[in-house]
């Protein structure tokens, strides 16, 4: 499982294997806003958790298609689920490779791109620490929806159709965490939420995904 | 007995293609599958591997005992070939490839790019992952397409050094690979005769029914 873990994260910072390409999307999300909304300060800070969030939410769409497409095209799904390593562990690693090479450099982003949005002070800390509790669920979701679409030809859009629901709970306390914490509420009640979905998610899903992939390969 | 087959029925798509099919597999023996395109070569293969459920009848092979090779070789455009068979022997609790790689001949190609590569040194690359499987039973699905003769040759003698090691190979392949021994399987009486309407029985029918 560690040779799977490490031979995704060689081939992600290999020449087009997509890494940065999350992280350039979110910022260029972004810088967008500001142009869209206005360079109005009070407006901005208000709206800045939401949308850092979303951004984070879309630039983690961008890569779900490469988690089993590329392996299916090769003939490595295949051979992975001949493996001894059971089809969980293989389910489990790649997701933990997705949120390596996209959920974190998002999260270490976002402060960053915070500022550009008048982020106040106080909401840089939980920010981050939605982000960190709240990607690896994105991650453990979307290679559910990668799962499900594995066999399908051009199935990216019908991904984003299938995952996009199922990220509404995340965002919406990753947000509310992030919101309250720049408005120096209370974070504790969303925070604890997220991690229980981010649990929930990690625990259940790659069992659901490696049925789909047994499925998918008949 | 390395892999025992009896009465087993495959089926591609929802439709079954082979019914019937049995034969054994002992240390040292190959068996390979003949019969024209379409016949269910490669879904039979899939079906010992494990990849899909037969339609009926039993299999016995020992849990994780086989090592399957398919029509893709399941590389990395941009790892090396070092990186791609080390990643493969790694999956199979094994360490050592230099074996693997004297034996396909790919020592001189060792640090190039798996992109870099012709088809038949890709091929040829993909064969010595079954080396570092260590893996009894190989299932091989056309393992000489894209192979020049002396390829072919090599491939050959690493089947024939499996074989006297105490493994066995089932192998899909149209072409003479010099294994005398080796006992060739002729699919075609067990091809499935088509099911009359109505009469299938299977999820299939059934599923449709739920929506009558």
């Amino acid at each position: 499982m560690l040779a799977l873990l490490l031979r995704d994260l060689r081939l992600a910072t290999r020449a087009g294997g997509g890494f940065g390409l999350s992280l350039a999307f979110f910022l260029i999300v972004t810088v967008l806003v500001p142009f869209g909304v206005g360079p109005e300060g009070g407006i901005l800070a208000r709206i800045a958790p939401g949308i850092l969030w979303v951004g984070a939410l879309l630039s983690c769409l961008l890569s779900l298609d490469r988690i089993f497409a590329l392996d299916r095209e090769d003939g490595s799904l295949d051979l992975l689920a001949t493996a001894p390593i059971p089809l969980e562990g293989v389910v489990a690693a790649k997701a933990l490779a997705h949120w390596l090479t996209t959920g974190l450099p998002l999260t270490l982003g976002a402060p960053v791109l915070g500022v550009l949005l008048h982020l106040p002070g106080s909401g840089f800390a939980w920010l981050t620490l939605s982000l960190l509790l709240g990607t690896p669920a994105l991650s453990v979701i979307g290679t559910f929806g990668a799962a499900l679409t594995v066999g399908l030809k051009r199935g990216g859009l019908l991904l984003s159709l299938l995952v996009l629901p199922l990220y509404i709970p995340t965002l919406i306390f990753g947000a509310e965490a992030a919101r309250r914490g720049s408005e120096g509420l209370a974070t504790a009640t969303p925070l604890l939420m997220l991690a229980g979905i981010t649990a929930g998610a990690v625990a259940m899903l790659p069992f659901a995904s490696a049925a789909a992939i047994r499925v998918n390969l008949r | 007995m390395i892999l025992g087959v009896h009465d087993l029925a495959v089926t591609r798509g929802g439709i079954a293609i082979l019914d019937g099919v049995g034969f054994g597999l002992r240390a040292g023996e190959a068996l390979i599958l003949r019969g024209p395109n379409g016949i269910g070569k490669t879904t039979l293969l899939r079906t010992v591997a494990g990849l899909q459920p037969p339609r009926a009848g039993r299999m016995e092979l020992p849990p994780e005992g086989a090592a399957y090779a398919g029509h893709a070789d399941g590389l990395k455009a941009t790892l090396s070939v070092t990186e791609n068979l080390t990643f493969w022997a790694r999956i199979y609790g094994q360490s050592d490839i230099a074996p693997a790689l004297a034996a396909m001949e790919l020592e001189a190609l060792a640090g190039r790019p798996a992109q870099n590569l012709s088809a038949g040194q890709k091929r040829r690359l993909g064969l010595a992952r079954l080396l570092v499987t260590g893996r009894r039973l190989w299932l091989l699905d056309e393992p000489t397409v894209s192979l020049d003769a002396a390829s072919v040759g090599l491939f050959a003698k690493a089947v024939r050094r499996h074989l006297a090691s105490g493994g066995a190979a089932l192998m899909a392949t149209h072409i003479d690979l010099g294994l005398d021994e080796a006992r060739v399987l002729d699919l075609t009486p067990f091809r499935a005769k088509p099911a009359a309407p109505g009469q299938g029985g299977g999820f299939d029918d059934q599923f449709d029914g739920a929506f009558a």
